[in-house]
């Protein structure tokens, strides 16, 4: 069968792992490898050039998220700017308390790190956990704000179910009890709202890989008067945040790629809501017994995640693969520790279903073709996989657990009028 | 002179969370997109299971991987005629379980005794290899395997040839089996801190650790050959 396939092109829908780098950021880079090379800390012509370039980059970032000049620092990745965040404000806030409150949906970035303190640092953390679409509230976390809390580290939205927590309304829960407060906009980045000064955040995380930027590339927005220790010591770059002489093409193509996709943030949101719903309404509708992960409206524009009865997902990858289909899931055995994805599981999605998780994520290139490819063969393979399982007697637990969710998202809906753009 | 990079081939292979990608080998695409000896229909499995000789399941959803196998034997040579299966699991659980199948039964079938002297490290091999991570999902067909074997036994009047598993407890306060370890080890915990971390073995019976480190010497040697 697999001989059969004939593979004509390939369609990439996991921008939530990363992104291509536009042909625009490409261009604005090259100059700084091999004729603009300087090391902005050497006084000489060649290096004052490339100081110049690297005060506007900063400048530019800053006006983009609503923050001043001395409150951004680029640093080598997403997570190495979560890694500053928690560990820096940790160290640097050690003597008034040792508590941080995150989630369990977090990425690994934030999770590891915290275990780390936990292990090595007397730190204390409190993992709160989401609600059914992986999301947690204002309310939960003001309940678990304790006298000697000193950091909030909440993703913004979540890169696996897309779902969206309310940054702002945490962010003056933290700020009334005077906590410092990190979100991971990873995800957000030409996505939703990331002014600073609307979420009200300390500190933020953006990574240039998402955002059809450098890989290597990432920022750590610090509000002036942060109380944070660096990670890395030597010349005193970047505000002697990050010590290391910049990566000035790097800096150049996050700086350039953030300003594309903030320009085009609003149109560029309406049309994958639009795309988005057109392939997650066709795969719920046509596939029986299969489930939205995540919330339904307050929702990444980019994200569908669905679990299918009865069907695990690499073997779903690997036929979609062989249809030119590059998409990703939280089975286990997609992992490194052969576990489900943490998220999906921290929200209650059976282990039966967290197994035939299958993540969508929608990007600049994709066009309504590429879901209609997705359309036409997944039922098929859905259909191939459900034929030689052994289990079929869970239907009906798997009808009652679908029963429950959609009776839970009847009621949401009723609230909800924004369509995750805000 | 310049450095050239060559890319890994693409096709047909996913990557992990972890960024590392599961070479599959053609063998294993082959049974995995054509896998042999399976049912067209939950029907047809259901007629089938009428006729069977013997019928085993093990795993389950919840785990991840799940397998059913219907076994008719040749009563006359104590050899297996027919080996069909069902399973809910990935690639390398699908492919291993059709090689398997295709094994015991090829040749006008094997001996029961020799079928079950097949490991898992010759799945693999029959496969032209498999990635070490996905080794737990080729141990599937063998378990499936005695199971079935059990049920043909239990059926046809010959209980004293059924296969009982030899299963020690090794911490007394959690209960914990030397079939755990090996489990833990099968899903990629190859020191004492990994093998902990999955099942809490040692963490009130500090007396287990020395044996229990020693089991995962073991079964990381019998499953992934030393290094």
């Amino acid at each position: 069968m697999a001989n059969n396939i004939e593979i004509k092109k390939e369609i990439y829908l996991d921008h939530a792992a990363t992104t291509y780098l536009d042909p625009k950021v490409k261009e604005a880079m090259l100059p700084f490898f091999c004729e603009e090379f300087g090391n902005p800390g050497s006084f000489n012509s060649v290096g004052r050039r490339i100081r110049g370039v690297l005060d506007q980059c900063r400048s530019l970032v800053a006006g983009l998220i609503g923050a001043r000049d001395k409150e951004i620092v680029f640093v080598g990745s997403g997570t190495e700017s979560i890694n500053l965040a928690i560990q820096g404000v940790y160290r640097a806030n050690k003597g008034k308390g040792k508590h941080i409150i995150t989630t369990e949906t977090e990425h690994h970035a934030v999770l590891e790190t915290c275990e780390y303190l936990e292990k090595e640092e007397g730190c204390e953390v409190t993992y709160l956990k989401p609600d059914r679409y992986g999301m947690v509230s204002p309310e939960q976390v003001r309940e678990a704000i304790r006298e000697d809390t000193i950091l909030i580290s909440i993703i913004y939205a979540s890169n696996e179910v897309g779902s969206i927590n309310p940054i702002s309304e945490i962010a003056k829960v933290a700020k009334d009890h005077k906590i410092l407060f990190h979100t991971d906009a990873c995800q957000a980045g030409g996505i939703l709202d990331i002014d600073v000064k609307n979420l009200g955040v300390n500190l933020m995380t953006l990574n240039g890989s998402k955002i059809y930027g450098p890989k290597g590339t990432g920022m750590l927005y610090i509000k002036l008067g942060t109380k944070i220790k660096p990670l890395i010591f030597g010349g005193g770059q970047e505000l002697g945040f990050r010590s290391g002489t910049e990566n000035i093409a790097g800096i150049v193509g996050f700086t350039t790629a953030l300003d594309l996709v903030q320009h085009n943030r609003v149109d560029e949101t309406k049309r994958l809501v639009e795309m988005r719903d057109y392939l997650s309404e066709n795969i719920l509708s046509i596939i029986p017994n299969t489930i939205l992960n995540g919330h339904p409206t307050k929702r990444l524009p980019n994200n569908v995640n669905v679990s299918f009865l009865n069907v695990e997902g690499e073997a779903l990858l690997l036929y979609l693969n062989e249809h030119g289909i590059c998409a990703s899931s939280g089975s286990a055995c997609t992992s490194k520790t052969l576990d489900p994805s943490h998220v999906l599981i921290s929200m209650g999605v059976p282990y039966e279903f967290a197994h035939g998780s299958l993540r969508f994520t929608l990007g600049k290139r994709t066009t309504k073709e590429d879901l209609d490819k997705i359309i036409e063969v997944l039922p098929g393979i859905v259909k191939i996989l459900r034929a030689i399982s052994p289990f079929d007697q869970n239907v009906k637990e798997f009808e009652q657990f679908a029963d429950q969710v959609n009776i839970i998202e009847s009621k949401q809906n009723t609230n909800v009028s924004n369509e995750g753009s805000q | 002179m310049s450095i050239k990079l060559k890319m890994a081939s693409s096709q047909g292979d996913v990557q992990s969370n972890d960024g590392k990608q599961w070479f599959y080998t053609d063998k294993v695409k082959d049974h995995f997109f054509n896998p042999r000896n399976i049912f067209k229909t939950q029907q047809e499995a259901q007629e089938y299971a009428c006729i069977s000789d013997g019928i085993g399941l093990v795993g389950s959803p919840a785990c991840g991987d799940g397998m059913k196998m219907f076994l008719r034997v040749n009563k006359d040579t104590d050899s297996i005629d027919e080996c069909k299966w069902q399973t809910f699991g990935c690639g390398t659980a699908i492919a291993s379980t059709s090689a398997f199948s295709v094994m015991i039964t090829e040749g006008g079938g094997m001996k029961i005794e020799d079928a079950l002297k097949v490991k898992p490290k010759d799945i693999a091999n029959a496969l032209g290899g498999i990635p070490p991570l996905k080794f737990h999902c080729s141990v599937l067909a063998d378990k499936a395997l005695k199971e079935a074997l059990n049920d043909y036994f239990k059926k046809s009047g010959q209980k004293e040839r059924m296969i009982v598993g030899k299963v020690k407890v090794v911490d007394k306060i959690l209960k914990i089996t030397d079939h755990d370890i090996e489990e833990a080890v099968l899903e990629g915990a190859l020191t004492f801190e990994a093998v902990q971390k999955k099942t809490k073995v040692g963490v009130h019976d500090k007396e287990c650790i020395p044996k229990v480190k020693e089991l995962i010497k073991f079964y990381q040697n019998k499953y992934f050959g030393e290094e």
